[in-house]
């Protein structure tokens, strides 16, 4: 299983059907085509992202690979087996994170649900107290074992759905934009626990995001997603090289003063005391930015814009 | 999926889902008080009725009593354990049926016991009742093959309704709304299941014995064990046909429901 890679796409397509109201009994049917063509490979070990703005299509593609929704067209191999034909046999070797959707008993206390996932996936029961004791230090759970989920907070209930997914030590882990909504600490800590499971565990990640950042952070290979078709599968660093480096430093002045004149960097909007600088983050910092910046006059406010990815496609379909 | 462990399993998820109901144990409580009020004023109402049936094309009281069982026990056995299916549609309307999707086990073993409900037991209890007095009081000598294939009934009979459910929440991965029109053929037939095939007309016995073949429930075992009249002129040997039919019908509903599956859209995000 190791030299083949962990889920192989090859022109998959899903259409969806939908059917609307129109009039008492006449309904129309529409088509509307989520993914479209989408081809790709993810090898055994690999942590890549998969990124795209709203309505991309990356849910779809995440609910292909798991087994959830039957393709439309294209021949997919998740693990060497069929999602929809092989699937209870596939759920005992993948992890599945839905970040907008809980996996976990809703009205029980936390631990209960790992108690159960247990029996599910009967897992060997040594490995399984392992595996609890290892999440519960290393994702902090133990202040909230015994609340119901219901009860938990984004933050928690994430960590939560975290641990649910990697107890039975699958090999492969697919989250559907596991940091949606989260808080500052609760995203580094979804973030660098990823980064352990898949260094030392081993576990290939293919993870759903809008969030550059944490590409950026976790992965080595990203693919971007648009209407369906995929529109760049590159390294991270390359595609930093290429596309990542504009940065906007966004500066309120106590007063309203001319646009300031830099080196590096360039105003692009000017409004009262507000001036956005655009600024390449491979020639100069953003500390030299404000260094200089608070010599010319007095800074009240400063804040740094990072590119959105809707930006960053509209700058692909451009080039 | 070995059965012993299954059944251990199955025991784990309905343990978690009373757990979940005891969260809200005042509405737990009083629903399951009410239910235990409806259940004897049910069985109570039962033997009322029966004391006044006249004979049904020559079937007894006693007789109708064993057949009314015969539809009812099966069917609150099925009730117990599947019609939580019913509640398929909800999941597919929320996409929450996603979860059951990701999860080695099959699909219908999970609905079963996350959707368990306690106080549908109440449906099969005064069932029960009737039961075990139409057995004691209904003028048959018992012996071997006569039980054999009353249990054979009992069991075959809570596979066709359950798999008539199956069937029906099926339709839920197509059109969410249509669970309604569904339901008609589950608790329609049940109902008109109660009464000796022979009362009916033409067009309702063709549809109790070969479309929704309700008849081999509990008409066709009954009037074999009882010995009973046989105004329709059923050949003898036919209970025999009961597992078959029970075959068939279950298979048919499996199809539906893996080709179901197969179809089902989610929800977006
Ligand atoms: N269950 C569904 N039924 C109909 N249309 C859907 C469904 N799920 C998603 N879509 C549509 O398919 C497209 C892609 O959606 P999705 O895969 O959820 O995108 P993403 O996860 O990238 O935001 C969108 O236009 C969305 O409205
Ligand atoms: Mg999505």
């Amino acid at each position: 299983m190791s030299d083949q890679p962990a889920i192989t796409l090859s022109d998959i397509g899903k259409t969806y059907v939908v059917r609307t109201k129109a009039g008492a009994l006449r309904r129309h049917r529409n088509e509307v085509k989520a993914v479209d063509g989408v081809s790709f490979a993810v090898e055994a070990g690999e942590m890549v992202g998969y990124l795209g703005p709203n309505g991309a299509g990356k849910s779809t593609t995440i609910k292909m690979i798991t087994g959830i929704l039957t393709p439309t067209s294209g021949r997919l191999r998740v693990l060497g087996l069929k999602p929809v034909a092989q699937r209870r046999m596939l759920a005992k070797h993948i992890g599945v994170v839905f970040g907008q959707r809980s996996q976990l008993w809703w009205d029980l206390p936390l631990i209960d649900s790992f108690d159960l996932l247990h029996h599910v996936y009967a897992t060997e029961p040594g490995r399984h107290k392992h595996n609890v004791a290892e999440f519960i230090d290393r994702l902090d759970l133990g202040e909230f074992l015994t609340t119901p989920v219901r009860q938990l907070s984004l933050g928690q209930r994430m960590r939560g759905e975290l641990t649910a997914a990697l107890l039975h030590d699958p090999e492969l882990v697919v989250l559907d934009e596991p940091t949606i909504g989260l808080d500052v600490v609760s995203k580094h800590a979804v973030r660098t626990f990823l980064q352990d499971v898949n260094a030392q565990r081993g576990t290939t990640v293919l993870l759903t995001t809008h969030d550059l950042d944490d590409v950026e952070q976790l992965c080595k290979r990203m693919l971007i997603i648009d209407h369906g078709r995929v529109l760049l599968d590159q390294s991270v660093a390359d595609f930093k090289k290429e596309h990542g480096t504009r940065r906007t430093l966004v500066v309120e002045f106590e007063h309203v003063v001319d646009p300031v004149q830099l080196a590096h960097a360039t105003v692009a909007r000017c409004e009262g005391p507000q001036q956005w600088l655009s600024f390449d983050r491979s020639v100069t910092t953003a500390a030299a930015l404000i260094s200089e910046l608070a010599e010319l006059h007095a800074i009240r406010d400063l804040s740094i814009d990072e590119p959105e990815i809707e930006d960053l496609v509209r700058g692909l379909y451009k080039s | 999926m070995d059965s012993p462990a299954s059944l251990g399993l199955y025991g784990r998820l309905l343990g978690a889902r009373v757990r979940s109901d005891w969260q809200y144990r005042t509405s737990f409580i009083t629903l399951l008080f009410s239910q235990a009020l409806v259940t004897v004023l049910e069985f109570v109402s039962i033997l009322l009725v029966l004391e006044l049936v006249p004979n049904l094309g020559g079937w007894t009281p006693t007789e109708v009593a064993f057949l009314y069982a015969l539809a009812t026990v099966p069917f609150g056995m099925a009730d117990l354990l599947m019609s939580s299916v019913e509640r398929t549609a909800n999941h597919v309307q929320a996409g929450t049926f996603d979860r059951l999707l990701l999860r080695p086990l099959p699909a219908l073993f999970q609905i079963s016991a996350i959707e368990f409900e306690l106080r549908r037991a109440g449906k099969l209890l005064p069932s029960l009742g009737v039961g075990v007095w139409a057995v004691a009081n209904v003028d048959v000598a018992w012996n071997a093959q006569r039980v054999g294939v009353l249990v054979m009934a009992v069991l075959c009979g809570a596979v066709i309704y359950s798999a008539l459910w199956v069937a029906s929440a099926s339709v839920s991965f197509w059109a969410v709304g249509s669970r309604e029109a569904a339901n008609a053929v589950t608790y329609g037939g049940q109902a008109a299941n109660q009464y000796p095939l022979h009362v009916y007309r033409n067009w309702v016995r063709a549809v109790l014995g070969w479309g929704i073949p309700l008849a081999f429930v509990s008409y066709v075992p009954s009037q074999w064990i009882l010995d009973a009249e046989n105004p329709l002129g059923m050949p003898s040997n036919l209970v025999v046909a009961i597992p078959v039919v029970t075959v068939a019908v279950l298979v048919a509903a499996l199809g539906c429901w893996g080709l179901g599956i197969r179809h089902y859209q989610s929800t977006g995000s």
